[in-house]
């Protein structure tokens, strides 16, 4: 297989993905049960990618670090009601902060 | 849900969707560079971001590419786990954006993490449409200007996390999940999904984990229609 056809097999896959749950025909989505659960699916992706994205490693293992602070800092802010941009801002620089005094 | 859509509203999906943009696109840089130190030329570093489109595939394509040509079955399997998710995603977006023929090949294209997240964000249908493709196509504009940087000046601006740009994406979702989480059985289904994943994790490859995690969205089946919209 050249890198190319790799290239472009792996992106027609990943299209393809995209594609296939655009096209599930409505009538199969559209029972209430259905409904509350196709609702609820981007808040368990979204919320698992956070999880893995801020608490696990390389391999996997489960890390608390710099990562996590920031989460805990964007809570924070989000309990006081802070504006999305300053929570994004708030979680970056907690973590380059952390990072920069080699604490995380 | 209610189709009308008050200004502050949409003042405030675009700056969500114009933050998330440039902070996606920021991490275009690191793609680039990874990509081409992983054997990519620039053609097909961009290829990935303009055809594949959707990072965290993108990453993991490239770093098990880089081991060698022999890995290419690997990296394609890896990058299609990761891309599950995108058509969990669209079962709900299809339902909340409405589109037909080759609108919907466009927002097909368009179903990442931050479209999503940004779209079910909102209060109202106009606002979540509004969310979706400003996000999408300003995600998708600075995500490819990006990688192209990145495969040109390499690794020269340094690893993006030295700033924080990992954490702001955690930050971000976490800002955009917030207003879901208003009633008990979604934080349920919130907790629920990020355990399972993290639990997961060292055991299964990687994108498995948050794919199993929408079995989460499950408890929904009991739930009376009691939300608020």
């Amino acid at each position: 297989m050249s890198l190319w056809t790799a290239v472009l097999v792996a992106a027609a896959i990943a299209f393809g993905l995209k594609l296939a749950g655009h096209l599930v025909p409505a009538h199969l989505l559209g029972a209430p049960r259905v409904r509350r659960i196709t609702a609820a699916l981007p808040i368990a992706l979204l919320a698992a990618l956070v999880a893995t994205q801020a608490f696990t490693g390389p391999g996997g293992s489960f890390v608390l670090d710099a990562r996590a602070a920031a989460v805990g800092v964007a809570i924070v802010a989000l309990l006081l009601r802070a504006p999305f941009i300053v929570v994004v801002v708030l979680g970056a620089a907690t973590a380059a902060l952390l990072r920069a005094l080699g604490w995380a | 849900m209610t189709a009308t859509a008050d200004p502050g509203a949409r003042r405030a999906v675009v700056r969500q969707s114009l933050s998330v943009g440039v902070a996606t696109g920021a991490y275009g840089i690191s793609f680039g560079a990874l990509a081409v130190a992983a054997g990519l030329d620039t053609w097909q570093a961009m290829a990935l971001s303009l055809l594949m489109f959707t990072g965290g595939s993108q990453f993991a394509f490239v770093g098990i590419i880089a081991n060698g040509l022999h890995a290419a079955p690997a990296a394609i399997a890896a990058s299609s786990m990761l891309g599950i998710r995108n058509g969990l995603y669209a079962l709900e977006l299809t339902h909340l954006l409405g589109v037909r023929g080759t609108r919907r090949v466009a927002a097909a294209h368009l179903t990442i993490d931050e479209s999503t997240a940004v779209a079910v964000a909102q209060d109202d249908q106009r606002t979540s449409r509004l969310g979706f493709w400003l996000t999408g196509f300003t995600v998708f504009a600075l995500w490819n200007l990006s990688t192209l940087v990145g495969t040109l000046i390499g690794t020269h601006v340094g690893d993006p996390r030295t700033y924080g740009l990992d954490a702001a994406a955690c930050a971000a979702f976490t800002a955009l999940l917030w207003p879901r989480l208003r009633n008990r059985d979604a934080v349920a289904i919130a907790v629920v999904g990020a355990v399972v994943a993290v639990l997961l994790s060292p055991t299964v490859p990687p994108g498995i984990p948050v794919v199993a995690a929408a079995a989460a969205s499950l408890l929904a089946w009991r739930t009376p229609t009691r939300e608020q919209a």
